[in-house]
């Protein structure tokens, strides 16, 4: 495999100090401390982007669909634009380009303008001098539309359209998406079994439902754009941005602001932020938009609706020899980045489970609902309640212990999966003892209306390959010292989890400093190096890397001068305690200053060629630089008798490699296992007669802290050769077991399946009464239905080479 | 974030200005005291009074006073948190205490007042939606519109009776003191309630609920259980209110009131009159609540399914009479 870049990873090679030897050689790196920003957060001084206010800013509220489907025959905005204090009214003819988080999908317009694809698309913007009169001037604005026939389930997107396609382009109706891949000989697999089982599951969408609303302010003064966002890419902004307002990217700046939490739910570039950047560069003056929380869920990109289809073929004594695994998404209006998300829900399964052949067939559907995206666990929680919740059929059907059935098939260590994935540092083994031992699995008391789950996982360390094809770095750090001291530039964005935290303690370790003696200036495209976003648990893993390249740069310059400056060998010298060998941190900065002028140093990260070895459709998704596994055991009392659930304990164990700081993992490990609850008990982005049904907070429930179970983490530290200071992911594992664990808890309690998240009590009953009726004591989808799949694209295994890596 | 609309706050000194206050300004006002229910519906729109007429600081409205005759009188505007931390009153109404530490969360308990929750407007996940979504979806009855979108072809509203106290206040007798423009009537709060969604408090224009009246527990027991999806913060999908006179294993007297199954609570004394001058047995709890979960009839707007809700209804009823059993009877002070 050849490339120019050199791979990072590689050329750090061994962590100093690192390895088993301990956390004692470490100064700031494993250390269970507080966020570097955490009293501004928890005082209130942090700005977030609703917080930001510049002197005669104008207010921007957005005119959305009340429809479903229809066409727009015309806007009149005559009435709203002569209101008083209004000051500009904006459409799509404006901003006829389109644009998309992913460039294999670039269908989306800021502002509809030929048609609405669903109730909350905006079709129209407002910018007054205050909120009320801009969403009073948008009542006046008249829309003439031509309704169409709406789409609103993956059956009826699959069939003829009844007036046309809700994206003229689509193929087969509504599809947008279509992935057929077969690795190893599947059918030959399914032939050599003992036993084959079918199971059909359906995975509800849900909303990401972050604490902060999305906000952007958008100045354009001297031919330059500049825009703050609550955005989890400012650099997916920054691209939108220019394309759509044909402005050389060097003319524009995006900033992402101090986040309230995204969760995937502002990866994307939003309709928002491009009309207030368009209506700056209209007015002259700031344009401010902040979203309501109803708008927030009509912007959604959550968790898309997943139905899924498993078949798969085991030996009597659990191996598996074949799987294959069928998935049908309700994708919402527009593609965002569910291209990808369609082959996430098949990339996984290979990475927890050693399948010698494995084929999958995934199909993405357009219907008018808002459009679904990437949510924390982008694709995989579905899949993997599937998987997970099938394996202990299977199980049941072998009079096999689940575990042990599990554990016939997990992938090893240093392998290479059958879709062409690189498996290096992998504790599957380990957090499946940690989480049996502490929880008790195999001794777990036996009375009616109790259980306990368990089920595994596996997630990236970040996306192995970018969203737009180039081979450039994911991820720049930039260092600069003088007598300021110490900042690194980094476009890593902080949506929460930590990311700033990370760099600080990296170059805090790195150059023998504090945490706090790091200046920070991170998401900002216009004095950042680049760095993709915070997506797909990449942050610390690539970011963190190129930290600390850029630090040992600075580390050997500083030392080399400061050896220099006392007549001492570098080798010599150490670096610890605000000193560099025998002098001060700021004497060795003055010394190599002195040399050199202004410090600097860069960083980069590229995720290295053989973390894949295959090509094929749809091969970009899946690679990552590592992956982290996490096991979980739930415990719970269900009713019996009014289906009512209780979730008593949650034992959770998570692979981080390493823990930078625990008290960050702990956060994210925590986060997860709530949302995972969430999405197993009761959230639902669901509709009625094409409407959201609930889109309030109230209303669309999700558990309160007084519903949240007691749970006990568990973190295994086995350093990945790669990661920073050997660290993994940690954002977004942690979720994925908890949901199979809960619904296997309520089979374990009342013996009977609920094959579909959310589980409500009415779910468990109709299961209950089944069974009391002698029939399949189970609540969930009966049926897969029938999808054009293309025939499947044959890929070679990995070849012997590759596969020793 | 939804903004609260343009609207002017008097603040009288008495109740008699309070009232005055409203006749003035007619239709275009609105009492509100902790706020709580009215404010979130002002910023959706559902209601949009110019003018508001706070209670909430009016010391006649604060009171609270243990009757010789062992009766308690609680001033309309304490919150919900003073009926909480009130140790006499758990005691001897322990079905009243019980309801109120069940509405919403803390927070708002610590705003929402006894008056407000027995005046809380009724509920209908058609209606408690914001204005936008209300357009897309069209108007109904309950917003002046011509139908209703839960049953198009039903004539009235079926919007739910949602508050938690409700139910219990009329279980126990309890009684409402409402001024308004012709001086102080003093009503059951059975009364206080009609059966139509989009107008069920009986209370003319201008009136203003004052105190609630419990009457002394003489032996009586009660006990409130209340079905919803969460821990906290949820309005009741159903609730169950039951006061309950036994002496010596024997029904003397029964009174079984539920919430939220439509929109107003539904007192259900013909089911329960057979229990009088019986033994309360298993069998007996079994059967009334059976029987209350065949009358209750919830409609699909609220969380969660109707039949599930209607199910549960016998749950909650045999739940809140096992309660209400074993609990304490009040020493007659
Ligand atoms: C998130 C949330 C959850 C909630 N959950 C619950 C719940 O679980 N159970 C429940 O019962 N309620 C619930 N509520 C509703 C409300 O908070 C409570 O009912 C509260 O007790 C209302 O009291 P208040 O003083 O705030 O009423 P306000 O909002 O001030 O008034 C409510 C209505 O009553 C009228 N009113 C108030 N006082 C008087 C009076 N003295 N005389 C005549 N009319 C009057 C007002 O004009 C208004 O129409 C919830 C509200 C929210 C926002
Ligand atoms: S019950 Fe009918 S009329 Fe009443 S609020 Fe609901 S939809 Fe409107």
């Amino acid at each position: 495999m050849s490339t120019s870049r050199e791979w990072v990873g590689r050329r750090l090679g061994t962590v100093p100090g690192g390895g088993e030897d301990g956390d004692g050689a470490f100064q700031v790196v494993g250390k269970a401390m507080p966020r570097v920003d955490a009293v501004s957060k928890v005082t209130g001084a942090t700005v977030y982007a609703d917080d930001l206010s510049f002197p005669g800013t104008l207010h921007c509220v957005l005119l959305r669909s009340p429809l479903p489907h229809a066409r727009i025959r015309c806007i009149d905005v005559q009435e709203a634009a002569g209101l008083p204090d209004v000051v500009a009214v904006l459409t799509g003819a404006a901003m006829p380009t389109r644009f998309g988080v992913s460039p294999s999908s670039e269908e989306e317009q800021a502002l509809a303008a030929d048609k609405v694809r669903y109730v909350g698309e905006p079709v129209a913007a407002v910018a007054a001098r205050d909120e009320a009169t801009a969403r009073e001037a948008c009542k006046m604005i008249q829309v003439d539309y031509e309704l169409l026939e709406p789409v609103t389930s993956i059956d009826q997107a699959l069939e003829v359209p009844m007036d046309e396609p809700i994206h003229a382009a689509s193929k087969d109706g509504n599809v947008h998406r279509l992935a057929s891949l077969e690795f190893g000989d599947v059918d030959e697999g399914f032939a050599a079994s003992d036993h084959v089982r079918e199971d059909v599951f359906f995975y509800e969408g849900s909303n990401h439902l972050a604490m902060e609303e999305h906000s952007a302010t958008a100045i354009f003064s001297d031919g330059q754009l500049t825009v703050w966002s609550s955005t989890q890419s400012p650099h997916s902004v920054h691209r939108a941005l220019s394309s759509v307002l044909g402005l050389p990217m060097r003319r524009v700046r995006v900033v992402a602001t101090p986040h309230g939490g995204g969760f995937g739910g502002k990866v994307d570039p939003c309709s928002h932020e491009i009309v207030v950047a368009k209506l700056a560069m209209i007015t002259g003056r700031p344009v401010k938009c902040t979203l309501t929380r109803e708008e927030v869920f009509y912007n959604h990109r959550g968790r898309h609706p997943v139905l899924m289809w498993v078949r798969t073929g085991v030996t009597q004594d659990g191996r598996i020899r074949a799987m294959h695994f069928r998935t049908a998404l309700d994708g919402g209006a527009h593609a965002s980045l569910g291209a990808a998300t369609t082959y996430y829900t098949g990339a996984l399964q290979p990475a927890t489970y050693d399948l010698p052949a494995y084929r999958f067939e995934g199909c993405r559907v357009f219907t008018n609902k808002a459009p679904c995206g990437p949510k924390r666990g982008h694709g995989t929680p579905q899949p993997r309640f599937a998987l997970e919740l099938h394996l202990d059929k299977l199980a049941e059907d072998l009079g096999m212990d689940p575990v042990e059935l599990r554990r016939r098939n997990y992938v090893r260590p240093n392998s290479r999966t059958v879709n062409g994935l690189r498996i290096t540092s992998c504790a599957i083994e380990k957090v499946t003892d940690e989480v049996l031992a502490a929880s008790g699995f195999s001794r777990r008391e036996r009375r009616d209306g109790h259980g306990q789950g368990f089920a595994v996982s596996a997630y990236l360390c970040g996306a192995g390959t970018p969203m737009y094809l180039n081979r450039m770095p994911h991820s720049e750090v930039s260092l600069k010292v003088d007598r300021g001291g110490v900042t690194v530039f980094c476009g890593a964005t902080d949506i929460g989890q930590g990311s700033d935290t990370v760099l600080a303690t990296l170059v805090a370790e790195e150059l023998g400093l504090e945490r706090g003696d790091v200046r920070l200036v991170t998401g900002d495209t216009g004095l950042t190096p680049v760095d993709l976003g915070s997506y797909s648990s990449r942050v610390t893993f690539m970011a963190g890397n190129a930290a600390i390249e850029a630090a040992r740069k600075m580390r050997a310059t500083l030392v080399a001068a400061a050896a220099e400056h006392s007549g001492s060998r570098p080798a010599e010298m150490t670096v610890a305690g605000g000193k560099i060998g025998p002098l001060s941190f700021e004497q060795a900065v003055a010394a190599a200053e002195e040399r050199y002028g202004t410090l600097g140093s860069v960083g980069s990260y590229a995720p290295p060629p053989s973390i894949s070895a295959s090509k094929y459709r749809g091969s970009a998704v899946g690679p990552s630089p590592a992956f982290s596994y996490s096991a979980a055991v739930v415990d719970l009392d269900a009713d019996r008798v009014s289906g009512e659930v209780r979730v008593n304990k949650v034992w959770i164990a998570h692979d981080i490699g390493r823990a930078l700081n625990p008290v960050l993992v702990r956060g994210q490990v925590e986060g997860g296992v709530y949302m995972g609850l969430g999405e197993a008990l009761m959230e639902a982005q669901a509709y009625r007669n094409g409407l959201l049904h609930h889109p309030s907070v109230l209303e669309y429930k999700t558990p309160l802290s007084s519903d949240m179970p007691e749970i006990e983490q568990l973190l295994v530290e086995q350093p990945d050769p790669e990661g920073p200071y050997g660290a993994k992911e940690v954002g977004q594992g942690p979720l994925l077991p908890v949901v199979p664990a809960v619904v296997s808890a309520i089979h374990d309690a009342l013996g009977v399946w609920v094959d579909e998240v959310p589980v409500t009590p009415e779910k468990i009953l109709r299961a209950l009464d089944a069974h009391a009726k002698g029939s399949d004591p189970r609540t969930g989808p009966r049926s897969f239905p029938e999808i054009p799949y293309p025939p499947c694209e044959k890929v070679a295994l990995p070849d012997a080479a590759s596969a020793t890596l | 974030m939804l903004r609260l609309p343009r609207f002017s706050y008097l603040r009288p000194a008495s109740v008699a200005e309070a009232v005055a206050m409203l006749a003035d300004h007619g239709d275009r006002s609105s009492v509100i005291a902790g706020g709580t229910d009215l404010l979130p519906k002002m910023k959706r729109r559902q209601v949009q009074p110019t003018v508001l007429v706070g209670i909430a600081h009016l010391e006649a409205l604060s009171h609270r006073e243990t009757t010789a005759s062992g009766a308690v009188e609680i001033g309309a505007s304490r919150t919900l948190t003073s009926v909480l931390k009130d140790a006499e009153l758990a005691h001897h109404q322990p079905g009243y205490a019980q309801a109120a530490g069940l509405v919403s969360s803390p927070a708002l308990r610590n705003t929402g007042t006894v008056g407000g929750n027995l005046c809380v407007d009724t509920r209908c996940n058609y209606y408690d939606m914001s204005e936008e979504w209300r357009t897309a979806s069209g108007s109904c009855l309950k917003t002046g519109g011509e139908l209703c979108r839960l049953a198009p072809s039903s004539p009235r509203c079926w919007a739910i009776s949602s508050s938690d106290t409700a139910p219990i206040a009329v279980a126990l007798g309890a009684t409402a003191v409402v001024a308004g423009p012709e001086g102080e009537r003093e009503v059951p709060v059975a009364s206080l309630y009609r059966d139509d969604g989009n107008a069920h408090l009986a209370l003319g224009r201008g009136e203003i609920l004052t105190r609630l009246r419990l009457p002394a527990p003489d032996g009586w027991r009660s006990s409130y259980v209340k079905l919803r999806r969460r821990s906290s913060m949820d309005f009741p999908l159903a609730g169950a209110a039951v006061a309950l006179k036994i002496d010596r294993g024997v029904v003397e007297g029964c009174r079984l009131v539920l919430g939220a199954v439509a929109s107003q609570p539904v007192e259900l004394s013909d089911l329960v009159h057979g229990l009088v001058g019986q033994p309360l047995d298993e069998e007996a709890i079994e059967e009334v609540a059976s029987g209350a979960s065949r009358l209750a009839k919830p409609l699909d707007n609220a969380d969660l399914s109707y039949v599930w809700r209607k199910r549960m209804v016998k749950e909650i009823v045999a739940r809140a009479f096992r309660q209400a059993a074993t609990s304490e009877v009040a020493a007659v002070p």
